[in-house]
């Protein structure tokens, strides 16, 4: 009885089982790298705003505390956008026939809110609390960079939780003593020992328990 | 029923009768079709599972393809004081039933109303709620609700009707209001009132008509016979020794119910850890009510036996004649020994009448009270609570009688459902009809609407202003969390149009009231009462009335004539009440208590008449009352009376909504004026099968000490005997947990347990769970995450019944995080079994593992209805919404411990005792449920844990449960 498969088909076979091998290594790299790239955290990415809004400009050059506007970041999960009054507070009186900021003027007029983008878009089923983060000694330059150098905001980390459990891992790295927190500028002589020290003070959890799922999800 | 070394628990007639389909139905792993694909009788065949799993292989990566929109941000222009974005606020305010308030606090998250609370200081709450006022934020959202004025159909405008409506006042103020009426439901809210009053005085000859379809007409005759002038009862449980219900259902019924149920759990809890004296509640009864679960004796009796017993009850009590029962007690052998017990306690003893007992009985129980010196200890009289305490039945018969005879050209029907509601043999709708002006103010274009030309959508409680009293006359001032949300007017706003005010709103009405009753200081005490949720010193006060007079006659027995005739007897159902809830999910799937049904009301009759009538459960029955017939599918329940058939009310409606359409059958139709609560009835058996949706049987647990329950006594004399009865393994191959902060925990106290579901809507609320409607009730797919297992412990005649309330038992050796391939349930820090749900790729296996079945799984997307844009308004922003395909359970409400961890460690403190309360904790009428830190050992649950009646369930299988249970303990009286 002759044989079924030609001699040649063990090559073939041999080079089809190593190349699936590679192809299907070529494709879960190029997914995690689709994965982290902006396109799909939009990390860096430059969100169009109805208003121009610049931090650079309110905060290095003006010299705004970030609780002017963010008024309820120490008392609650949302760091607080400010209502139209808060931008008319000024508004009113400096750059007040700016057409750039004729959306402002508008909703202060009518009654009817501003529509921001959110920068910062969290999925559904992660509850980060603002307040407990500023309590404990992250500062706002951890997670938003240099925002007083962002002209237009950007999104500075990758938001992903890879990149939030790096700090709920070592949170030592990060912390910063109390009246820093609002310092973007400000950086540390010895992260290490002085973070220890925070931990300690601020009585921060376990680094078990901040990674327990149920810290960010329920 | 093969006897156990225990007690005699079962659960259900098929499984007390062990019959094979029983068994073959707990073969299986999830009962009932679980696990077969949807719509699909004859389950997934080969070839159907590979066609699906290769379709959702290729599938499977695609759906995390999709790029989520990016979200807005949508600040205040001006920000109001006080609101702190992501920070809830609490406005007190108040939920009434049949015109009786109870003092809420609602939860309000950026404007939203998402949740109720009980208001811990106001007397009618303490702090609980009952399942209606749970569920009535649902009712706000409902999409179903009128949403805009109509005449004849077509839309028309406030400003329209208010002018048609002031050009009938004016007409009719020419003939002194004659022809002119208004109907209302029971009316406590002194604005409203005011408001009608001030509308008679206009119109002179006009009248103001009441009827409540579930209302206290009979308890206003009684106080009319015993005191021989109006006045309403209030009790106090706690100074309660003995209590002695004539068809009462003190616990779960009524406007005083929650406090009442407080006080008299309080009572035995304090027996069963302080060593006081328990007290004693004998239940008579002729249909068992949830309250009887509490009961140490339950007493079943048909309901034209009730007079001849209490009649006999004070005979031999007080020694008074009792004209027509010659030897009473040969009939009630239970009398002599109930009647010594409450004379041992005269003074410190209570019998209370039911809300639907016949007026003779409240009078009865008024003198039994009277002879027992119970006035000024345990029993209060007052002046009426209600703002116009009238005969409703006489009301609305002399109303009907006015319309049929041509006399009346304008009805104002404010609320109330009457076209559905009242009783069948009046003629309402007919009647009706021969009005020329018929004007009808509703949250639903409903049955009633339907036979008016106008329509007035009307504002839902939590939208409107105004005021009501509560069961000791404690004012509430209701305030509107939210600005109507498909407009519309209250009923105060619609009078005030009839008297020439079209423009006013309720705020100013409620405050010009309040301000003539409190002028000096009024801006304070406005504020206050607002804020307090009640107006200080409020409260009716007790009154010196005594209870004389002879033993009233016994009422007329209604019979059919026809041998083996059967007494009906009428209650509001548990979930729908008098059917206004019909259109409200949450009220229609919670399992009613006792027989564990959804999503339908029955006929419910006693194993032995039903063998009489050749039925079996789920059989058709035709009932016929007079010359009404309904056919109403059977279902057995232990402990009814023989020869007794419980309807409830509130189901078959047909103008209720997508929700509540066609659900049951409509049990007013056999409901006529002479037989209001009971009447006397015909049943056959009739063709035809009926499909029940029941949580009865799903998750059987055989055989095992589940519910354990002792006397005082036994217990006294074997503190252990709680632990006697099961071997906890002492090790284990897996390393245990440190828990060095916080480790939560839940005590479930079973003696104070009445199932009256409050618990499980709460815990819908707050957890964003979806219904999932009849058919996959069925199925077994129902979501609640806290099911109320009801045992039976005796003979099947007259069981005794103990609820149970299975959540998640949060082990400390959980079978189900071991089987997770994803690790979507792990083990927190506190203890707490955590359930993410992102993770969560819905194997399940993790709920095949679990020995006690509380997990639930999304079958299907339950959830797409949160998807209406109105809908989206109710759920809580702190829990996920499930999606399908995810795996749920109780998590200890993780968002509340969470919030009240990070607010103590804002403070750099500990988290305090008492500081979180979940959500089924904080709504118990009875505080059977305590959560806290098992760290602390000063913390209320960590001292009940430590008592010798708390057990695990199921520890034998070395699950180590968090959730652990209080045994049930009872006081029987020996000479019974």
């Amino acid at each position: 009885m002759s044989q079924i498969f030609n001699r040649s088909t063990n090559a073939i076979a041999r080079i089809s089982i190593w190349g699936a091998v590679f192809i299907l290594a070529g494709v879960g790299w190029a997914a995690s790298i689709l994965n982290r790239s902006a396109y799909n955290t939009n990390q860096g990415v430059t969100v169009m705003q109805p208003v121009p809004f610049g931090h650079e400009h309110h905060v290095s050059g003006l010299g705004l505390d970030c609780r002017y506007c963010h008024a309820s970041v120490e008392k609650s999960a949302n760091a607080g956008i400010p209502p139209t009054a808060t931008c008319m507070n000024c508004h009113k009186l400096i750059w007040n026939e700016s057409p750039m900021l004729e959306p402002v003027r508008e909703s202060f007029r009518t009654g009817k809110p501003l529509n921001w983008r959110k920068v910062y878009d969290l999925p559904d089923f992660v509850y980060f609390d603002h307040s407990i983060h500023v309590a404990k000694g992250v500062g706002c330059v951890s997670c938003h960079g240099r925002i007083d150098r962002m002209r237009l905001t950007a999104q500075y980390p990758s938001l992903q939780m890879e990149w939030c459990i790096a700090c709920h891992r070592n949170p030592e790295k990060f912390l910063r003593p109390k009246d820093k927190i609002f310092d973007l500028a400000w950086t540390p002589q010895d992260q290490e020992t002085l973070g220890r020290e925070l931990a300690k003070e601020n009585h921060l959890r376990s680094t078990i328990a901040l990674t327990n799922c149920s810290t960010c999800h329920r | 029923m093969k006897t156990l070394d225990g007690p005699n628990f079962w659960r259900s007639l098929e499984e007390y009768a062990e019959t094979p389909e029983f068994s073959e139905m707990l073969g299986r792993e999830f009962p009932r079709h679980a696990s077969e694909w949807d719509g699909d009788e004859d389950g997934v065949s080969r070839r159907r599972f590979l066609e699906l799993s290769g379709a959702s292989l290729a599938l499977a990566g695609l759906t995390a393809c999709v790029k989520q929109p990016r979200e807005g941000l949508v600040p205040y222009v001006k920000q109001p004081e006080d609101v702190v974005p992501g920070r809830p606020l609490f406005f007190a305010t108040g939920f009434t039933l049949s015109g009786y308030a109870t003092g809420i606090l609602v939860e309000s998250n950026t404007g939203r109303p998402t949740k109720v609370e009980g208001n811990p200081e106001h007397p009618a709450s303490l702090g609980a709620t009952d399942v209606f006022a749970q569920a009535s934020i649902l009712s706000i959202y409902d999409p179903d609700r009128s949403q805009t004025i109509t005449k004849l159909g077509q839309i028309r405008t406030w400003p329209a009707f208010a002018e048609e409506l002031q050009a009938r006042v004016k007409t009719s103020r020419a003939l002194f209001g004659d022809g002119f009426r208004v109907l209302t439901p029971t009316v406590t809210s002194p604005t409203l009132a005011a408001k009608l009053r001030e509308l008679l005085g206009v119109l002179p000859k006009a009248r103001w008509h009441q009827w409540e379809p579930a209302g206290r007409d009979a308890a206003r005759a009684g106080a009319r016979l015993a005191f021989g002038q109006p006045a309403d009862v209030r009790y106090d449980f706690a100074n309660a020794d003995v209590v002695v219900s004539l068809d009462a259902d003190p616990f779960t019924f009524g406007p005083g119910s929650l406090a009442y149920a407080r006080a008299f759990a309080r009572r035995r809890r304090d027996a069963a850890t302080g060593g006081a004296a328990p007290p004693r509640y004998y239940a008579i009864e002729s249909t068992p009510s949830a309250s009887s679960t509490l009961a140490d004796h339950r007493i079943p009796l048909k309901p034209s036996e009730l007079h001849a017993a209490a009649a006999a009850l004070l005979s031999a009590v007080s020694g008074a004649a009792v004209s027509g029962n010659a030897a009473p007690d040969a009939r009630y052998p239970w009398v002599a020994a109930c009647a010594k017990d409450l004379k041992a306690h005269a003074g410190r003893a209570l019998v209370i009448p039911g809300e639907h007992a016949p007026a003779e009985v409240h009078a009865l129980a008024h003198l039994l009270n009277e002879a027992l010196s119970s006035f000024g200890v345990t029993v209060f009289a007052t002046d009426p609570v209600e703002s116009e305490p009238v005969d409703q039945l006489a009301s609305l018969s002399a109303l009907v009688a006015d319309m049929k005879a041509g006399k009346v050209d304008t009805l104002l029907v404010l609320g109330g459902n009457p076209a559905f509601d009242a009783p069948s043999d009046l003629g309402f709708v007919e009647a009706l009809q021969r009005v020329t002006f018929r004007a009808r103010v509703g949250l639903y274009d409903d049955e009633t609407s339907q036979y008016c030309q106008w329509h007035v959508n009307e504002t839902h409680e939590l939208e409107a202003w105004g005021d009501a009293r509560a069961f000791d006359g404690t004012v509430t001032i209701l305030q509107p969390l939210i600005e109507p949300l498909y407009g519309g007017k209250s009923a105060l706003e619609v009078l005030a149009a009839a008297i020439g005010q079209p423009a006013a709103k309720g705020l100013d009405l409620v405050r010009a009231h309040w301000q003539k009753q409190h002028p000096d200081g009024f801006d304070a005490f406005f504020r206050k009462s607002l804020h307090d949720g009640f107006v200080a010193g409020s409260a009716l006060p007790p009154k010196s009335l005594q209870a004389k007079g002879t033993v009233p006659a016994p009422p007329a027995v209604p019979r059919t004539g026809i041998p083996g005739d059967l007494e009906i007897v009428f209650r509001p159902d548990p979930g729908l009440f008098d059917g206004r809830f019909a259109n409200n999910g949450w009220l229609q799937e919670v399992p009613k208590p006792l027989t564990k049904l959804t999503w339908d009301n029955a006929a419910h009759l006693s194993a032995g008449t039903a063998k009489g009538l050749g039925v079996k459960n789920e059989d058709f029955v035709r009932l016929k009352v007079g010359g009404a017939t309904l056919d109403a599918p059977v279902w057995i329940l232990p402990s009814q009376p023989d020869g007794v058939v419980t309807l409830h009310l509130g189901h078959g409606r047909t103008r209720a909504g997508r929700v509540g359409n066609g659900t049951g059958v409509n049990a007013y139709r056999l409901r006529a004026a002479a037989g209001l609560w009971t009447a006397a009835a015909s049943a056959e058996k009739t063709a035809g099968r009926y499909e029940f949706a029941t949580s009865q049987q799903h998750f059987n647990m055989e055989g095992r000490h589940l519910v354990r329950t002792a006397t005082f006594e036994e217990y006294r004399r074997d503190p252990e005997f709680a632990h006697r009865v099961e071997e906890v393994p002492k090790i284990s191959m897996y390393p245990g947990f440190k828990y060095d902060q916080h480790a939560w925990g839940l005590s479930v106290n079973l003696s104070s347990c009445t199932g009256c579901n409050a618990c499980v809507v709460a815990c819908q609320a707050e957890n964003n769970i979806p219904t999932v409607g009849k058919d996959q009730v069925r199925r077994g797919r129902e979501m609640h995450w806290i099911r109320i297992d009801r045992y039976y412990e005796g003979s099947p005649e007259n069981p005794a019944a103990h609820n149970q309330p299975v959540m998640c038992m949060h082990c400390e050796q959980a079978p189900c995080e071991l089987v997770c391939p994803v690790g979507a349930t792990t083990h927190s820090e506190e203890g707490i079994n955590e359930m993410t749900y992102n993770r969560c790729i819905g194997t399940r296996y993790c709920s095949n593992n679990c020995p006690y079945k509380v997990r639930r799984f999304n079958f299907l997307d339950y959830n797409k209805d949160k998807h209406l844009p109105v809908l989206t308004l109710l759920a809580n922003p702190n829990v996920t919404v499930r999606q399908r395909g995810v795996m749920e359970k109780c998590n200890y409400c993780i968002q509340r411990v969470n919030r009240a961890r990070m607010d103590a460690e804002k403070e750099n403190r500990r988290v305090r005792d008492g500081e979180v309360l979940t959500a089924c904790q904080q709504v118990c009428p009875t505080e059977a449920l305590v959560f806290g830190d098992l760290n602390d050992k000063t913390s209320k649950v960590a001292k009940l844990k430590a008592e010798q009646l708390d057990y695990g369930m199921l520890v034998e299988l070395n699950t180590r449960p968090r959730t652990t249970y209080l045994a049930k303990l009872t006081n029987p009286n020996k000479d019974l």
